[in-house]
């Protein structure tokens, strides 16, 4: 551990700090641009200079001169606040300075930095250069004569997007970034690039010019989209959530989230559900809650036991206790959530779960993808599975070969290769040390779990602590529905062999409509979606931003996310809807609030009490572990595979934009 | 310490550098080159080293960097998949410099018998020449010079019977200056951008995809042969101390014989010309220097002397430093009194304006403003602060970039401040006088 001075303090840095991290140790603030933590670093802004002795008689870049035994460093001398005011001086010199019309005002490094370390006056008399704008794509707005050439979206597009598309073209005062041929950047991550830009040069073009930061509530909540539960901040200004931005959580999302999570917020006003509906001959019509309940209720005590529950992609774990509860109510057991009709073996969770946990997958050394299109079903594993890779760790793949952007070596796509494993598969996992297998949802489908429980011994997946054992889910409720027992052996099958008469949805919309055709479906839910479209009674509920919720991620850790708006119209939150057709049934769910009814969930499933990871203790239930059959991916269309980013305008854009191709011919205004 | 004056025939190194004879194989074994060389390199590896850092040899890109210690920094023991390289830098692109475009057109079998001793001493398993991408012709020679080394076992396996594997790969340039700094010079031959790399890591740690790898010039490379065979003890028997050798001196501009010439180092500034430019353009004879204005003594980098300070400096690398600027390549810029020497500034600072690579802050906004405000300059269309605030900026780049382009681009201008202020302010002065009197009109 080196031992450095800073500013006279001094203090022990870990071995390979850089000096600015050293500095940051000791407490001292070093501006920057082109410095970004989780990127590589590119020493090219010049805004982190410092003063360091034993060196040569200038300031030296504090970011990419690692941290020595016995280095004295200053960072309070007349020459670095020279250096950072010269800088900061040829930084904006060729800065339009159009803060009033830039989204980025308020939250804008180049704007706060130029606060504390630049002079207050300009020298620069010359005539500014300009930029023409560039397109790259339907989440990015450009606004190129505001870059400052820090290069952070380079880095970001390559190394954590694994998608090397963008770059900078010709040299000095006249370099641009651009993407390549000023198309579409092609990664699902593209929100992130404005989330790094320092300046206002890319923003996020959906909801451009809509709210100025200072205006927003800030409220935590955790993502739906996926399995992952990445850890978001919900921007709510007045009654409508304006944005998503990421929360820092190393342990799911590091500090990146992807563009449906950010960019479906468009959807949460638009075909809203706002009032209950019946079908009436076949159509629906709008109703009252006193008539929609009233049915329900009759409904309800009319097929008593006879009632089934199926739990949507998005839901909480909260509804879904409160809807286990209302059947218990009925004597009824019927609860699935695997909707799309999966019948994988549910015995044991840990069997099912993402046992290396996601920030542990960053540190396998092989890696076997088993029916997992891991950029669309989890984008934020994807980057993880990618730093394998960028680390010279050996990633393979069986399913239907597809774009990862990572170095990928396809193997085929039938789940027969689990048999029998090629040499070099076999090979590299015996030299790991952290070998892991991450099984996906198309094998899942396929019927691969038992074979891939089958490779945990021959590969030595488990080794002391590390167990390298994945399944990857695609539902933000999976997890927490198996620890609901929202799971039939037989998954829809068994549902629909007990033949029910009516059919709760809690928010299920990609449920076939062909199946539980007889029951009188209750769709409780947010959208006009799927679901709406094949029931007898909608009765409008709350998305995710409208209600507190505990979720479980894929990996069994429990985060709770909080409520940032009210649901629209008069929608209610789903719980509320469960408990007021419960005492119309005559069976009245025995809390009255929200608290009330997270207290029991947690006095009944104290697992889902606590923060963090659940506790599965690995015991892998025994199945025919030969299995063959081609694999196919579960997500045709990544931008559109809920209910609520099918009705977001930004979503279907950039469904057409990215997944079927179409060109947009735009200007970049 | 020995003569610093006219070099004498038999000392001179560049025998064919006026290309009165072939450049190709047979004529330069006639001029002594290729000759022996196994036996160059029986010596061992470290001992060449060595007489190279007796030599007194200082890097002749420009920067002065005793050659020798240099290439004691690669390792000693190439470690397994990481190969020592060796990279030639043949990018020469600063104006006024044209000796290694003399040196590849005339006489690359020195240079390529440097390669191969130098790579032999630094354990380097290949040599890379970059060479300019506009020098078409120099390639084609280059091209098959090292063809023919190939073609009689000069190159490849057990190199000139020495039983040291080695190659030689020459590499064009694509034409940007930038790309003759070493590390962008790494980072393009790699086939990236060419923009500079962070230093630390120095390429003797990690340079060529990675590998250990020393970037010498043309010149260095190629004197080598001719040191190890005629001892280290003649080569700094030449020259004044600390600066010792011959150098392949570039004079252009305003002199009467514009012409690359081999010299001792420590020549008189006053005895070159005269010598070999044969005198100022405008002087009665060769010795009459009443013509002549300023001096770029060492490429388009390097601050400009004014006349009287550097008629009787001696041309080497303290020598220069001395006078606050440089020997840098040897490139002699003569400027006699017709020159407009604030628009001559004015295009150099055009020149590193269009060349910056844009990678760090100071020098891609800094080397715009500076020109912008040189024009004004040469105008006169400025106020007198503005001279200051030039100064300023040009501090403000100096030292603070990644690579030493950014100082390459503010010493001219700092140079055109420290000796020519008056005549700055001067034309301000004039100019404003101008507009007064057509306002008043």
């Amino acid at each position: 551990m080196p031992k450095v001075t800073v500013d006279g303090v001094e203090l022990e840095v870990p071995q390979g700090a850089t000096v600015l991290q050293a500095c940051e140790l000791a407490g001292k603030e070093i501006p920057r641009f082109c410095y970004h933590e989780r990127l590589s670093i590119a020493g090219n802004c010049r805004m982190c200079l410092v003063e360091v002795a034993p060196g040569p008689p200038k300031p030296q870049a504090s970011c990419a001169l690692p941290a020595a035994d016995g280095q004295a460093i200053r960072t309070d001398t007349p020459m670095v606040k020279k250096a950072r005011e010269g800088v900061m001086e040829f930084l904006l010199i060729n800065h339009p300075l159009d803060c009033p019309i830039c989204d980025q005002g308020g939250e804008c490094d180049l704007q706060d930095q130029a606060m504390a370390y630049g002079r207050s006056f300009s020298r620069f008399e010359e005539n500014k250069r300009a930029i023409d704008d560039k397109y790259m794509g339907p989440v990015i707005k450009t606004s190129m004569t505001r870059c400052i050439q820090c290069t952070r979206c380079i880095r970001l597009a390559e190394e954590v997007a694994g998608v090397p598309e963008i770059g900078m073209l010709y040299r000095g005062e006249d370099s641009q970034i651009t993407t390549y041929l000023e198309r579409t950047v092609t990664s699902e991550l593209a929100g992130n690039l404005a989330d790094v830009c320092p300046v206002g040069a890319l923003l996020q073009k959906p909801h451009a010019f809509e709210f100025r930061p200072w205006e927003l509530r800030r409220v935590p909540g955790i993502d739906v989209m996926d399995a992952v539960g990445s850890n978001i901040r919900l921007d709510v200004r007045q009654r409508q959530v304006m944005r998503i931005l990421p929360r820092i959580n190393e342990d799911v999302n590091e500090e990146w989230i992807h563009d449906k999570t950010r960019h479906h917020v468009d959807a949460l006003v638009r075909n809203r559900l706002d009032r209950p509906w019946m079908r009436e001959k076949g159509r629906l019509r709008e109703a009252s809650w006193t008539e929609a309940l009233e049915i329900f209720g009759k409904r309800l005590k009319k097929a008593g036991s006879k009632v089934a529950a199926i739990a949507g992609d998005l839901l909480d774990a909260e509804t879904m206790y409160a809807a286990r509860k209302l059947l218990e109510g009925q004597g009824s057991t019927l609860i699935e959530g695997r909707q799309t009709g999966l019948t994988y073996d549910c015995t044991s969770l840990s069997a099912v779960a993402f046992n290396s946990t996601i920030a542990g997958i960053e540190t396998a050394d092989v890696v076997l993808l088993v029916g997992s299109n891991v950029r669309w079903e989890a984008p934020l594993v994807a980057t993880r599975v990618r730093k394998v890779a960028r680390k010279g760790g050996k990633v393979f793949a069986v399913g239907p070969q597809v774009d990862l952007g990572l170095k990928v070596e396809w193997l085929g796509d039938d789940l027969k290769l689990l048999g029998k494993l090629p040499k070099p598969v076999t090979d590299a996992f015996a030299k790991a040390e952290r070998p892991a297998v991450i099984l996906g949802p198309g094998a899942l489908a396929a019927g691969g779990l038992g074979a891939a429980l089958g490779l945990v011994q021959p590969l030595g997946l488990i080794k002391g602590e590390w167990n390298g054992f994945n399944v990857l889910h695609t539902s933000a409720s999976r997890m927490a529905s198996l620890v609901l027992g929202f799971a039939q052996p037989n998954g829809l099958n068994d549902i629909e062999a007990a033949k029910p008469e009516l059919a709760l949805l809690l928010g299920a919309d990609e449920m076939p409509a062909d199946r539980l055709e007889g029951a009188y479906k209750v769709y409780i839910g947010h959208h006009g979606d799927n679901g709406a479209r094949q029931a007898d009674l909608v009765l409008p509920g709350a998305a995710y931003a409208e209600k507190h919720g505990t979720y479980v991620n894929t990996e069994g850790r429990v985060q709770r996310g909080e409520k940032a708006a009210f649901p629209p119209g008069q929608a209610r939150e789903d719980w509320a809807i469960l408990r007021a057709v419960s005492e119309l049934a005559g069976k009245t769910l025995p809390f009255d609030s929200f608290g009330q009814l997270r207290q029991q969930m947690v006095a009944e499933f104290p697992q889902l009490g606590r923060d963090g990871l659940i506790d599965l203790a690995w015991a892998p239930p025994k199945l025919d572990s030969k299995a063959e059959g081609p694999i196919s991916y579960s997500i045709a269309d990544f931008f559109l595979t809920n209910a609520i980013c099918r009705n977001s305008p930004t979503m279907r854009r950039c469904s057409e934009e990215l997944v079927q191709g179409l060109h947009y011919e735009e200007a970049a205004e | 310490m020995g003569y610093t004056g006219p070099l004498a025939d038999k000392d001179r190194i560049f025998t064919n550098v006026y290309g009165f004879q072939s450049p190709f194989l047979k004529a330069a074994q006639q001029r002594g080159d290729w000759d022996d060389t196994a036996k160059l390199m029986q010596v061992g590896q470290d001992p060449i080293i060595d007489a190279i850092k007796a030599s007194g040899l200082r890097g002749r890109g420009g920067a002065g960097f005793p050659t020798g210690m240099k290439w004691s920094f690669m390792p000693k023991e190439p470690k397994p998949g990481k190969p020592n390289f060796l990279v030639i830098n043949a990018d020469e692109s600063e104006p006024g410099s044209c000796k290694d475009r003399e040196i590849i057109r005339h006489d690359p079998h020195k240079l390529l018998e440097g390669a191969l001793i130098a790579s032999f001493a630094m354990r380097a398993r290949a040599a890379y020449i970059y060479i300019r991408g506009e020098f078409i012709r120099e390639t084609e020679v280059l091209r098959k010079a090292v063809a023919e080394c190939y073609e009689v076992g000069l190159f490849g396996k057990n190199a000139a019977g020495s039983g040291y594997d080695f190659d030689c790969f020459v590499h064009r340039g694509a034409g940007a200056y930038i790309c003759g700094e070493e590390t962008a010079m790494l980072e393009s031959l790699e086939g990236g951008k060419g923009w500079p790399r962070l230093k630390p890591p120095f390429p003797a740690g990690a340079g060529l995809y990675g590998c250990p790898t020393t970037v010498n010039n043309v010149e260095s490379i190629a004197v080598v042969p001719t040191i190890l065979r005629r001892g280290a003890s003649w080569f700094s028997s030449i020259g004044r101390e600390k600066n010792e050798g011959t150098k392949l001196f570039q004079l252009s501009g305003h002199i009467n014989t514009p012409c690359v010439v081999e010299e001792s180092m420590g020549i008189s500034f006053r005895e070159l010309i005269s010598r070999h430019g044969h005198g100022v353009r405008g002087g009665k004879n060769a010795d009459d220097f009443s013509n002549l204005m300023c001096v770029i003594p060492g490429g388009s980098s390097v601050p400009l002397v004014p006349a009287e300070q550097i008629l009787d400096a001696p041309m080497d690398f303290d020598g220069l430093k001395a006078l606050g600027s440089g020997l840098g390549t040897a490139a002699v810029i003569v400027m006699d009194k017709s020159t407009d020497v604030v628009r001559a500034i004015s295009r150099i600072s055009y020149f590193y304006k269009h060349e910056s690579c844009g990678q760090c802050t100071p020098c891609r906004e800094g080397t715009g403003w500076m020109w912008r405000v040189m024009e004004k300059m040469r105008t006169g269309d400025a106020e007198v602060e503005d001279i200051d605030k030039l100064l300023d900026v040009t501090k403000q780049v100096e030292g603070h970039t990644i690579c030493a382009l950014g100082d390459a681009a503010a010493w001219p201008i700092q140079g055109l401040i420290r000796h020519y202020r008056p005549e700055l302010e001067r034309r301000i002065a004039e100019r404003r006088g101008r507009t007064m009197l057509e306002a008043a009109e």
